[in-house]
């Protein structure tokens, strides 16, 4: 009898046994429109340009130091990418009172941030405190912050399926009842999976509600400078917040805005109110790494500190970004007109009002089994579309 | 806005890399670093093994490789050669189909996988919480870990004899026996920190005994395969003997040490079941997903393809034989040097166990002259690490260790 005789079997992912269902598919016409990376017009994976040249550098740099990195991660990527986040000139950074601690992709960011906030934040190991999730989400989200030790998880009004837009009234609302100091996780920019996100005016009404209830930012931003095609356009919510006082976090990943999907290059970024306690957050940190991974993957970390501090390769990195965005710009609008031209029944024009990489169609679940089944187009249920 | 800060109420904590910095900021210049983690070569530092660099240079250029996300458990080859590195090619487990591996950040990554499976699903629980059994001493994180993923109930066998000067078998033997039935127990294969003590393979087959008879759960960690005794096969025994038995384990591997690879991250945890290995499989792919969602590539292809290509394989081994080898010669000249400094103390347990880590017995203040007066860095527990000493410091060592064992402290 194997000790591990009764473990259940999980759930399989949706969207790797999505690409599992499509390498099986023989049809010489499928397409799988399923997985979160980009992908160029041949629907290959694409390695940026700057990325091959500085991976190239790194192989052939024999200075390198092969020691394993600080448990906060390199120090030259961590405030590198939170110049990214907040701005060369963010007066927060001036202040000293901002930090960061290099993780392993966006996942790893937002686990030593929930880890943080379960332990320290609202009174010392307040379970309870609630947070919430928009509805819909990130599918990992959910399990990041429950795994962590949260107890109470709760959606907030996000999509609002009837005019396929952000239900902004149902969102405020949602952040007007919420218990003061609940902890919300917000979508930076192009939202995962609906690719809507706030107007500027309404991320001022969201942090007017969010500063007067003491509520707690928690920004997850995957896609900065993939959806615009700007850097600061992307950042524009997180720069606001930090302009209004708060104090926050900002779960950064270099994924897709670097393509490097597999070195796992992630950073949380940490503003607080001084130095001090920015100090004593940061120690407990760094504690919390240690028993998590012990120190961070070198590789990815190192390119993109060196892309980012170079500056012809930083403006040949923001070429390539701004490559990708346009592309995937220039096939929502080509998407919508061939549906209009087809004369699809329903309205398209939420196809480009959406923003990044997903798109949510508005198809039902039986409209999904049908691409998938029929005409191997291979999508997700909640239906997100890259 | 509140004019208090949402982080008051987080506590200071003092950094783990104090002696680090400490050593950093030093500025004697016979100052010595013997409390590192990493082996260092004869110069003085961290190097990329020559086979390690040609590969990384490969990767860099090739066109065929794509930055895809990799699939959560790892890449399938890496997981494949790191599982069969452990337990042998023609391991019966292999041949029965009743193992896979999980590709983890480091060996960390791996124990703290290992322990989230364990809390939610040991013994039919959902939440089992211990107790598991650490050696008396192991690394500091160790414990934490454990209780970070939920198992509070944290005990300890004896492990290190300050006596001998070395691991005490009847002491850990004692131990198990009276240890609550079907506990867990993390067993250490080559590179004990940090102690650097090892058992002989009569001692395992002793402690794997008490394991069955007691139905204690193996998990065990190897840090530094092929390091101390400079064979693959011989630092692994102790696990390949445990599976003989027809024990149930885990098993935590890194590839910091034998590859060099220490920024990289490269780790394994190895599942060796009896039944219910796809139900198992999936619950470590939810737990991988809150944790880091998937591993980085990096240095688990490095790995990949030295261990899957036999040219690579033999080179590898002479590398880690020549580490392993390094290692030994250091502990020899160092007892050497001791033996003439002349004293009462006997030396032997110097050279006895292999790999980077050598325990001495000296006390806390010894260690505090030593790091103090001498500005010689080690453990508080008195454990160096042998590799960062050097025909140009070997001396200063020795008559430094010397005169703390000499000197009324």
């Amino acid at each position: 009898m194997s000790i591990f005789g009764e473990v259940p079997q999980a759930a399989p992912v949706a969207v790797f046994k999505l690409t599992a269902d499509f390498r099986e598919d023989q049809n010489p016409s499928k397409v799988n429109l399923g997985v979160g990376a980009y992908r160029t017009d041949e629907c290959q994976p694409w390695v940026l340009p700057v990325v091959r040249k500085v991976e190239k550098m790194i192989a052939d740099d024999h200075s390198l130091n092969h020691e394993y990195l600080p448990i906060l991660g390199l120090p030259e990527f961590r405030s590198s990418a939170s110049k990214i986040a907040l701005g060369e000139d963010s007066p927060a950074i001036k202040d000293n009172r901002v930090g960061a601690v290099q993780c392993l992709g966006g996942t790893g960011a937002l686990k030593i941030g929930a880890e943080f906030l379960r332990r320290w934040y609202n009174g010392t190991d307040n379970t309870k405190t609630p947070v919430y999730v928009s509805a819909p989400t990130w599918e990992n989200h959910n399990a990041v912050f429950s795994n962590a030790g949260f107890e109470d998880i709760r959606p907030y009004k996000y999509w609002d399926a009837g005019k396929r837009g952000l239900d902004l009234e149902g969102f405020l609302g949602d952040l007007e009842s919420a218990p003061d100091h609940s902890i919300f996780v917000l979508h930076a920019c192009a939202h995962n999976p609906t690719g809507t996100d706030p107007t500027q005016d309404q991320w001022k009404k969201i942090a007017d509600v969010m500063k007067r209830k003491s509520l707690f930012a928690f920004f997850d931003s995957a896609y900065q400078g993939f959806a615009s095609g700007n850097l600061d356009k992307d950042a524009w919510a997180v720069r606001y917040f930090v302009s209004q006082g708060f104090e926050l976090f900002c779960a950064q990943s270099f994924s897709k805005n670097f393509g490097l999907y597999n070195e796992r290059v992630g950073n949380l970024t940490v503003v607080a109110k001084d130095q001090d306690n920015l100090n004593r957050a940061l120690s407990q940190m760094e504690k919390i790494v240690r028993i998590t991974w012990s120190n961070p993957p070198s590789q990815g970390a190192r390119l993109v500190a060196i892309t980012l501090n170079t500056p012809e390769l930083f403006a040949e990195w923001k070429d390539n970004v701004k490559t990708m965005a346009e592309r995937v710009l220039l096939m929502r609008a080509q998407l919508k007109e061939k549906l209009k031209a087809l004369g699809t029944p329903g309205t398209w024009e939420h196809i480009t009002e959406q923003i990044g990489m997903f798109s949510f169609t508005g198809l039902n679940p039986k409209q999904v089994e049908y691409l998938v089944k029929e005409k191997h187009v291979y999508q997700l249920v909640c239906e997100k579309k890259k | 806005m509140s004019a208090r800060s949402v982080f008051d109420g987080a506590v200071f904590m003092p950094s783990q890399r104090k002696l680090l910095e400490d050593f950093k900021r030093d500025t004697h210049p016979d100052k010595v670093n013997l409390a590192g983690r990493e082996y260092v070569g004869e110069h003085g530092h961290t190097t990329w093994l020559p086979l390690v660099r040609k590969i990384k240079q490969q990767i860099a250029t090739d066109p065929t490789l794509t930055p895809e996300h990799p699939p959560i458990l790892g890449i399938p080859e890496f997981t494949r050669r790191a599982t069969e590195l452990a337990l042998g090619k023609d391991s019966p487990a292999i041949m029965e189909s009743r193992v896979f591996g999980v590709q983890t950040v480091g060996c960390t990554g791996a124990v703290r996988l290992g322990a989230e499976l364990l809390r939610s699903c040991y013994c039919s629980s959902s939440s089992w919480s211990g107790p598991i059994l650490l050696s008396s001493p192991c690394d500091d994180s160790l414990a934490g870990t454990f209780k970070a993923a939920g198992i509070e109930d944290v005990q300890y066998y004896r492990y290190w004899d300050a006596e001998s000067n070395g691991v005490c078998v009847e002491n850990i033997v004692h131990d198990l026996e009276n240890a609550p039935e079907q506990c867990v127990v993390v067993l250490f294969a080559s590179g004990h920190r940090p102690t650097g003590a090892e058992l002989s393979q009569e001692d395992w087959k002793r402690v794997a005994e008490v394991m069955v008879k007691r139905q204690l759960f193996p998990f065990f960690l190897i840090p530094a395969q092929g390091l101390c005794s400079g064979s693959l096969e011989q630092d692994a025994w102790p696990i390949r003997h445990c599976v003989s038995l027809g024990l149930e384990l885990l098993c935590a591997q890194s590839f910091s040490h034998n590859f060099g690879l220490y920024g990289e991250r490269v780790g394994h945890l190895l599942y060796v079941l009896k039944q219910n290995l796809l139900a198992v499989q999936s619950q470590a792919e939810k737990f991988v997903q809150t944790l880091w969602s998937c591993p980085p590539m990096e240095g688990a292809r490095v790995v990949a393809t030295v261990l899957s290509n036999p040219a690579h394989l033999v080179d590898w081994q002479e590398s880690v034989k020549a580490i392993a080898e390094r290692c030994m010669l250091i502990r020899e000249r160092l007892r050497e040097r001791l033996r003439l400094l002349g004293g009462p103390w006997h030396w032997d347990h110097i050279i006895k166990p292999g790999g980077l880590y050598c325990s001495f017995g000296l006390n806390t203040q010894q260690v505090e002259f030593l790091v103090q007066k001498k500005h010689i860095y080690l453990l508080p527990n008195g454990c160096l690490n042998v590799s960062a000493i050097n025909s140009r410091n070997l001396d200063y060592v020795a008559e430094s260790i010397h005169q703390a064992l000499s000197s009324k402290l």
